[in-house]
């Protein structure tokens, strides 16, 4: 083909790309050590008595250790969340897909993950939530034991109720 | 040997990759150059004051004024600043040890970044002539230029 009739270059890819070697630190490590196990740990705060899960060694709001081991139950609450119409390298699920803020039963502060086995468009804030685990052959040291989080046939969380665990 | 933590576990590592594959929509002006560079031409653009941008910009730095009017520059320019990599990264578009050099095309006013692939540091100097070496394959992206070699020695 000759040059006059390539058409104009309009667009460039420029990928961003950072490998790295991630080392969980010793409270993150115990939470991946339980989810080997299938247990859910979390660390409470040695001060407020805030509980977090993962736990990263150290309470967020008043900065001290949380050197209390909390086991925690794979049910919680929906805080909030984003139905997802765009398609992830990572994340092989159908779209649309509900990628949700969850508060675990008896922690203080959510993480996120999916939800699945209910419409999109009837996910809610306040909505009782349960984790579906892998099967245990399959566990590993990682969050990702638990596919997702399915509704439970329990009321909703009231607000008021949501505001003061997230 | 794997390390191990306070309480004599096993330490836990893992290789994590984070990425995203950006496309970026050029413009007219971006789109010009990276035109000419998939047509082996580099291309400038002039500023109010008569000054020639390279790469070219659609507005001059220094006054915010509209730049206009398209013009070719190089292929051979003098070196203005450079850094010797001894070690090339992995990304690196050269992989044998080569320099970074701010490079004034002929016709520009100001300097481009790119590689220039000289033997050693001994061959670098502030003010040497290079030439641009192109790449086998054109696309339409900077890697269209391989790299700048030392004036004479293409």
């Amino acid at each position: 083909m000759s040059e006059e009739t390539q058409e104009p270059v309009l667009l460039i890819v420029t990928p961003v790309r950072c490998e790295y070697n991630y080392t969980p630190g010793a409270a993150t490590q115990k939470f991946l050590r339980g989810m080997e196990k299938g247990k859910i740990m979390g660390q409470a705060c040695d001060g407020c008595g805030r509980v977090y899960v993962p736990p990263r060694g150290a309470c967020g709001r008043c900065g001290r250790a949380t050197s209390k081991e909390v086991q925690l139950k794979d049910t919680g609450t929906v805080v909030s969340f984003s139905i997802v119409r765009v398609p992830s390298e990572n994340i092989k699920v159908d779209l649309p897909y509900v990628a949700a803020n969850i508060v675990l039963d008896g922690a203080d502060i959510s993480f996120s993950a999916l939800i699945q086995e209910c419409p999109y468009d009837e996910v809610r804030i306040g909505m009782r939530v349960q984790g579906i685990w892998r099967p245990e052959s399959e566990w590993g040291t990682t969050m990702s034991n638990i596919k997702f989080f399915v509704p439970l046939d329990e009321p909703d969380v009231a607000f008021d109720k949501i505001k003061e665990i997230s | 040997m794997s390390e191990s933590t306070a309480t004599g576990e096993e330490l836990l590592r893992a290789d994590h990759v984070m990425e995203y594959a950006y496309k970026r929509s050029l413009g007219s002006v971006l789109s010009h150059f990276f035109t000419g560079l998939r047509d082996r031409k580099i291309f400038g653009i002039k500023t109010a004051k008569g000054r020639v941008l390279v790469p070219p910009s659609e507005y001059d730095p220094e006054t915010g004024d509209a730049t206009s009017g398209f013009i070719e520059v190089g292929p051979g320019g003098v070196v203005q600043t450079w850094s010797w990599i001894d070690n090339p990264k992995p990304k690196n578009h050269l992989q044998e040890p080569f320099a970074w050099a701010l490079i004034q095309l002929d016709g520009a006013d100001t300097a481009m970044l790119h590689a220039v692939a000289a033997d050693s540091a001994d061959q670098m100097s502030t003010g040497m002539r290079v030439t641009i070496q192109w790449a086998e394959e054109t696309v339409g992206r900077i890697q269209d230029i391989a790299c700048f070699v030392p004036e004479g020695k293409s």
